[in-house]
């Protein structure tokens, strides 16, 4: 179970400080599939990188299965169980897709056990897993190989932060089947931001950020039609569905 | 016979634990230490009062290797060493060269290799030069090297170089020099390392005089604490050409990075392009990383690995 208790996160910009998280209280239960929605710049992302340790917290408490973690580096609350797909995957130049994978794991992966992970994601393993992790892959395949990398690790916290982000319409089909996957296979906590309809409709929990706080939080058969009621989440949704290049020809799940 | 110490920097400059296959020459502390040659390749000393080797390889030879690796052990040894290599029509081979220096006295040792290489028609060469320097670090004699290389590319030839320094080497001023006739391609990778107060300059100037002539030079790099290096890449397109140069480094500490581009077209049809990109380690690298359980300094350490890999 996580526990935020109190959180607040501040930014200071021309002598103006403002609230990002705002005196956050929110409980996340265990094993279960949930997902954090709401309007832009309410605080989501934030929220993310808060509970991976990206971001120092002003004040307030992270309490992660009954262990204080609010002064523990991103490392620490890593070794923990803690893991965190980016929005905006890192390139990397020299590191290639296996090497990640093999950190990700701490172990010295098999390229077999490799290729499962990729296929997972959707990715034709073999194609990918001698590639650098670089410009050189388009923002769909290193969005896969970065939820493949969170997948591999296999920790009992995993968080995704927008999926969706910058993945075309004919990816986006596939990678709603690889999150089902994950939603029937998982053991641990899955937390996902995400404006997507299909996402939110394989939740457990939905809970809503706006403003820097918590709006609401519920099981999905009581949140979701009162959020499909505004239609706020899915035009958002939408917005973030930007056409890109299909670099290289990606197989079928 | 080599000794411990020799052994040590072979293996570090030639991937070698021991004698090498096939032709090659040993030079220790400025001596002729151990040499072999083939049917194919022939080795011999410079008669011509200069220090050094001429290597000949037969027109035609595929798939055998030249190492030609100098090691020094003893402090205060000061060298210039004149190889030249002449590669027959149509040969495949590897060429593996490299310096070793292992200074635990007061006095500088230092390697000055001048290395020429004639490669005849369509014949096909890869060379891999390493660079290495120990001793302790309460020693003042410094590890210095320069190498000099000169590359004459007949028509339809191709090189394709590997540079790599990675630490120990104090100060070391590398000039590269090529010229590329008709269809000829050379490829260049440099890798380099620098740290404490070592300085390293590598400058290239690679002459496209032929149509359908290529050169990529790619160098990537790291300077750590205040060591200072200084990339210099010159391509001139003479004829219709494809000249592409890329320097990356990553800069850390209190280091000092320069890239200097230039690109000379004297043809309407060359097509020259230069990339340069310094800047330090990303703040997201680091954290990719350690959200996969690694500490700052091991992914600092998988990220210049990566990088210079």
């Amino acid at each position: 179970m996580l526990e935020l208790k109190n959180v607040t996160y501040q930014v200071t910009e021309n002598n103006t400080s403002k609230n990002i998280l705002d005196k956050m209280n929110l409980v996340i239960p265990d094993d279960k599939f949930i997902v954090i929605t709401g309007p832009n710049g309410g605080g989501k992302s934030t929220l993310a990188k808060t509970i991976m340790g990206i971001n120092p917290i002003t004040e307030g408490q992270l309490i992660f299965d009954g262990q204080d973690i609010t002064e523990k580096n991103i490392t620490e609350r890593a070794k923990l169980g803690i893991s965190f797909a980016f929005q905006q995957p890192v390139h990397f130049k020299g590191i290639k897709v296996i090497d990640l994978l093999r950190l990700a794991t701490g172990t010295n992966l098999s390229v077999a056990k490799a290729c499962d992970y990729l296929s997972k994601v959707g990715l034709c393993a073999k194609e990918y897993i001698q590639r650098e992790v670089n410009a050189s892959l388009s923002g769909g395949e290193l969005k896969r190989i970065e939820i493949a990398t969170v997948l591999a690790r296999g920790t009992k916290f995993s968080i995704f932060d927008e999926p969706e982000a910058g993945i075309d319409i004919w990816s986006f089909q596939n990678l709603i089947q690889v999150f089902e996957n994950i939603r029937a296979t998982i053991k641990g906590t899955v937390l996902i931001i995400s404006h997507q309809e299909r996402i939110l409709n394989i939740a457990d929990e939905i809970i809503v950020i706006e403003n820097g706080k918590v709006k609401k939080q519920g099981p999905r058969e009581e949140i979701l039609p009162e959020l499909l009621g505004t239609a706020a989440a899915i035009n958002a949704g939408c917005s973030k569905l930007v056409p890109e290049e299909k670099k290289a020809e990606e197989c079928d799940i | 016979m080599l000794d411990k110490i020799q052994l040590q920097l072979l293996t570090e400059i030639a991937d070698l634990h021991g004698v090498p296959e096939g032709a090659y020459n040993i030079r220790a502390n400025g001596e002729k230490a151990a040499r072999n040659t083939t049917a194919n390749i022939d080795i011999v000393t410079k008669t011509d009062g200069k220090s050094g080797i001429d290597v000949h390889v037969k027109p035609g030879t595929k798939n055998e290797s030249v190492h030609i690796p100098v090691v020094l052990s003893e402090s205060g040894i000061k060298e210039t060493v004149y190889n030249d290599f002449y590669i027959g029509e149509g040969a495949d081979v590897v060429i593996v060269a490299g310096c070793g220096i292992h200074n635990c006295g007061n006095q500088d040792s230092q390697h000055d290799g001048v290395h020429r290489f004639f490669v005849g028609k369509n014949a096909k060469i890869r060379y891999v030069e390493k660079h290495y320097g120990e001793g302790d670090a309460k020693s003042s004699g410094k590890r210095i090297l320069n190498p000099v290389t000169e590359v004459y590319q007949e028509e339809g030839s191709y090189v394709d170089m590997e540079m790599v320094q990675i630490k120990g080497v104090d100060s070391t001023e590398r000039v590269t020099k090529a010229e590329l006739a008709a269809g000829a391609t050379m490829i260049v990778h440099e890798r380099l390392m620098t740290h404490g107060q070592q300085s390293a300059t590598s400058i290239y100037e690679v002459a496209l005089n032929g149509d359908g002539s290529s050169t990529d030079v790619i160098s990537r790099s790291v300077a750590k604490d205040e060591s200072q290096q200084v990339f210099e890449a010159a391509i001139v397109g003479n004829a219709v050409c494809n000249g592409h140069a890329e320097c990356d480094a990553i800069i850390m500490d209190k280091a000092h990075v320069v890239a200097v581009p230039k690109l000379d077209a004297r043809n309407v049809d060359a097509a020259l392009i230069h990339e340069a990109a310094i800047g330090k380690i990303a703040g997201d690298q680091l954290i990719k990383l350690m959200s996969l359980g690694l500490t700052e300094a091991e992914a600092e350490e998988q990220i210049i690995g990566g990088f210079l890999r």
